[in-house]
């Protein structure tokens, strides 16, 4: 579904992505973790198209697209999602509105027809249900007052209502106390399907107890340096990332004596 | 090889912040490009020309073309002396120099103050006999004249340049009791009340537009509603300047006598023409015991290219007086068009418990300017005023708002609430706030809020993720940033504001 080819990635000048790859398929959960700076964010976000970021070299394709090519709302209709870090507050729009004018604007991108108010709010009622959401969070603006769980939750609510292929969560466990995590993990865990691929982004292994991934991608100053299953989450727990970017140095420099 | 490793090391010393500053940096460039493209180069729908035969005055301002309109609307003269009054008055006046906008000069002696469509000796008597071009100008500006194919629940007038063409549902509202006429009928066949309340509450020597506006004033509607009744339906006025270099001079006066309610909308366009036009209006509203008057507005007179060659010079004076005990008079005012806009919207609180509110959107692109803001002057015991102002500001526009909040020394308990929120989109706008406070009385209490914000790429891209358009979604955060403005608007109304602002209507449901 998503091939990521040496992917190279600068903004203002300064190199954050230095040649990235990566294969997902339809199905799989992959997890990519990194410290502070190591650019997951910037992948995540280069992934749905925030053009504030300069690709220099590589490729994405998705499902046999040119993604790099694509304006970011045309991703979204093509279904590409992106749950937000810290997902926007747009006072005085309800989120029932906002998401239905996202939905339609999908549906009219594939061809289908446009839901009307009633059906639409018929719809969202048994996602809100579906994900354990009361109803009352549709009528209030987008994000604006919600506290830190609430945002997170209106994110999977979102994913739920457009039922994307790709959806990547940008650190969704950031600022989540162990019962909102749950709930939202819980959330993810009900969306996940053999027709979906899902990116978790993270810093903290903690998520990855609640929603276990297929596979784990470490990235390090850039670049993934390693790749395993869900093992490799736990090893991390255990040697922390000062311990992996030891290794990776120090396999870097063997790498240039053999050359 | 090694001296890629040395930069892969050099640059892993960039902390974090760095990067979030460059990303900061790289977003506020996007937005800037993103919403202007979305919203500044929006076209003016409404520039056409109509080719039809027309009356002037010969360009210029002296006693004879103050003269000549009153000659052409055959008035009394009553009214000649007191538009000759106002004409003396205005020549000892200078224009004012506070208002926080700039244009050049404007020459008063190259204008026309009149223009009329060539009609009928005595105009036209009903709507068969106006001109099926003008008829088709209203229809293109989505103002259907012929009464079975306008919204059920809204009559119109009609003015076009310097007299009214129409005016529909009359008879209808006769039935009430209620008038709803233009102005120089109402001089004619309501000369008591015309002499009565015209200039009670902006007299002929208020300011220097207003003054000039007594002399010189053409057409616009009149409304009277009797004690006891409840208007059925909404009232309108479409006004419309076609000919170049006229000025527009409306006068509108609504009486709501005790216990009466009337709600009444005003729209505008006009040409896009390279000169500017100037446009001074008057507007009177007089509310006596428990009576209530809703009054909005959408402005959207051409604005000017994006160049800020053209538009509309708007001076307005609006005031309406809650005369009587519980009247209340609300203000709404949509303000898109314009080049420069200076109007603002005013309520005398003299009765007891009476209510005043005024709720704006002004949105200025490209070079507009605007200037506006309102006046609420506590008198009376328990009176309670409401401000809500919202200005949108991008291009290189500058937006002011400007308020008086003054309660006098017997107005006892008096209330104000005023909130200013103000919406920039780039960075070479300008937001202003100017409130102004006077309090003499003690038992009063009067609160301020503002904000000021900008646009995010966030919230754009935010929108752009959920599969919605950078120009749908800029539509969208301006329409909730002005939402508690448009529900005051009657839903008529609401509709065609939002579509102004290229927004679609948010559904009732959700």
């Amino acid at each position: 579904m998503l091939e990521i080819k040496n992917l190279h990635v600068e903004v203002e000048g300064t190199e954050i992505l230095k040649g990235v790859n990566l294969n997902i398929k339809a199905g799989e959960v992959h997890a990519i973790m990194g410290p502070n700076g190591s650019g997951k964010s910037t992948l995540a976000q280069v992934i749905s198209g925030r053009d504030v970021y300069d690709v220099t070299n590589g490729e994405i394709s998705y499902l046999g697209k040119d993604l790099l090519d694509m304006e970011p709302d045309e991703r979204a209709r093509e279904g590409v999602f992106m749950a937000f870090q810290y997902p926007v507050e747009i006072p005085g729009v309800t989120n029932s509105y906002f998401l239905k004018t996202g939905l339609n604007e999908i549906r009219k991108h594939h061809g289908l027809e446009t839901l009307d108010a009633a059906d639409f709010l018929k719809f969202i009622k048994e996602k809100a249900k579906l994900l354990d959401i009361e109803p009352d969070m549709l009528n209030r603006s987008v994000n604006e007052g919600f506290s830190g769980g609430e945002k997170k939750r209106n994110e999977i609510l979102q994913m739920a209502v457009l039922e994307p292929k790709l959806a990547i969560m940008d650190e969704t466990d950031s600022g989540l106390d162990i019962d909102a995590l749950r709930i939202v993990a819980d959330g993810v865990n009900r969306l996940r399907n053999e027709d979906r691929a899902i990116i978790i982004v993270t810093h903290y292994q903690r998520l990855l107890n609640y929603i276990v991934p297929d596979y784990i991608h470490i990235l390090l100053n850039g670049k993934i340096v390693k790749s395993g299953d869900k093992q490799l989450a736990f090893e991390l727990e255990e040697k922390g990332y000062d311990q992996i970017k030891a290794d990776y140095s120090s396999i870097k420099t063997k790498l240039e004596e053999t050359v | 090889m090694g001296n890629i490793l040395e930069r892969d090391q050099q640059q892993a010393e960039i902390s974090s912040e760095e990067v979030e500053k460059k990303i900061h940096k790289a977003k506020k460039k996007v937005t800037e490009k993103d919403t202007l493209e979305a919203l500044g180069n929006r076209e003016y729908k409404w520039g056409f020309f109509t080719d039809i035969e027309q009356e002037y005055a010969s360009p210029g301002l002296n006693e004879d073309v103050v003269r000549f309109i009153s000659m052409k609307k055959k008035e009394p003269e009553w009214m000649l002396e007191w538009r000759l009054k106002a004409f003396r008055n205005w020549q000892k006046m200078t224009e004012p120099t506070w208002v926080n906008v700039e244009y050049p000069p404007i020459d008063y002696q190259s204008q026309r103050y009149y223009a009329a469509p060539k009609s009928k000796e005595d105009g036209p008597k009903s709507l068969d006999e106006v001109d099926p071009e003008l008829l088709r100008t209203y229809e293109k500006l989505g103002i259907p004249l012929e009464e079975q194919k306008i919204l059920s629940g809204v009559a119109v007038d009609a003015v076009f340049d310097s007299v009214s063409v129409a005016t529909t549902f009359k008879e209808k509202l006769a039935e009430y009791g209620i008038i709803f006429c233009s102005m120089s009928e109402a001089v004619h066949n309501h000369p008591d009340l015309v002499k009565k309340y015209l200039g009670s509450i902006v007299p002929y020597n208020d300011n220097y537009f207003a003054a000039l506006n007594s002399a010189v004033f053409s057409d616009g509607s009149f409304v009277y509603v009797p004690k006891g009744v409840r208007c059925p339906m909404e009232l309108s006025t479409y006004f419309r300047i076609n000919s170049e270099n006229t000025g527009q001079f409306e006068r509108t006066l609504i009486v709501a006598e005790e216990g009466a309610y009337v709600s009444y909308l005003e729209g505008c366009t006009a040409p896009k023409r390279d000169t500017h036009q100037l446009h001074a209006a008057v507007v009177e509203l007089i509310a006596l015991d428990d009576a209530q008057i809703k009054y909005s507005t959408v402005q959207n007179w051409y604005p000017g290219d994006k160049d800020g060659k053209g538009g509309i010079y708007n001076f307005v004076t609006k005031r309406g007086k809650c005369a009587g005990v519980n009247s209340k008079i609300s203000w709404t005012q949509v303000e898109t068009g314009s080049a420069i806009t200076w109007k603002y919207p005013s309520v005398i609180l003299q009765g007891d418990n009476s209510v005043g509110e005024f709720y704006s959107v002004a949105l200025t692109m490209n070079h507009q300017q605007a200037d506006t803001g309102t006046k609420m002057v506590h008198l009376g015991k328990n009176t309670k005023s409401t401000i809500v102002a919202k200005g949108i500001a991008g291009g290189v526009s500058q937006n002011s708002y400007r308020g008086l909040v003054k309660v006098m020394k017997n107005a006892e308990n008096a209330r104000n609430f005023s909130q200013c929120d103000s919406l920039l989109l780039g960075d070479r706008c300008g937001a202003h706030t100017f409130p102004y406070i006077e309090v003499k009385n003690t038992s009063s209490q009067v609160e301020h809020e503002a904000t000021t914000s900008k646009i995010g790429e966030d919230q754009i891209f935010y929108c752009n993720q959920r599969g919605i358009s950078t120009e749908d979604a800029v539509s969208i955060i301006v329409n909730g940033f002005a939402k508690e403005v448009f529900k005051e608007l009657p839903m008529e109304f609401a509709v065609e504001a939002q579509k102004l602002l290229g927004v679609s209507l948010e559904g009732s449901v959700g």
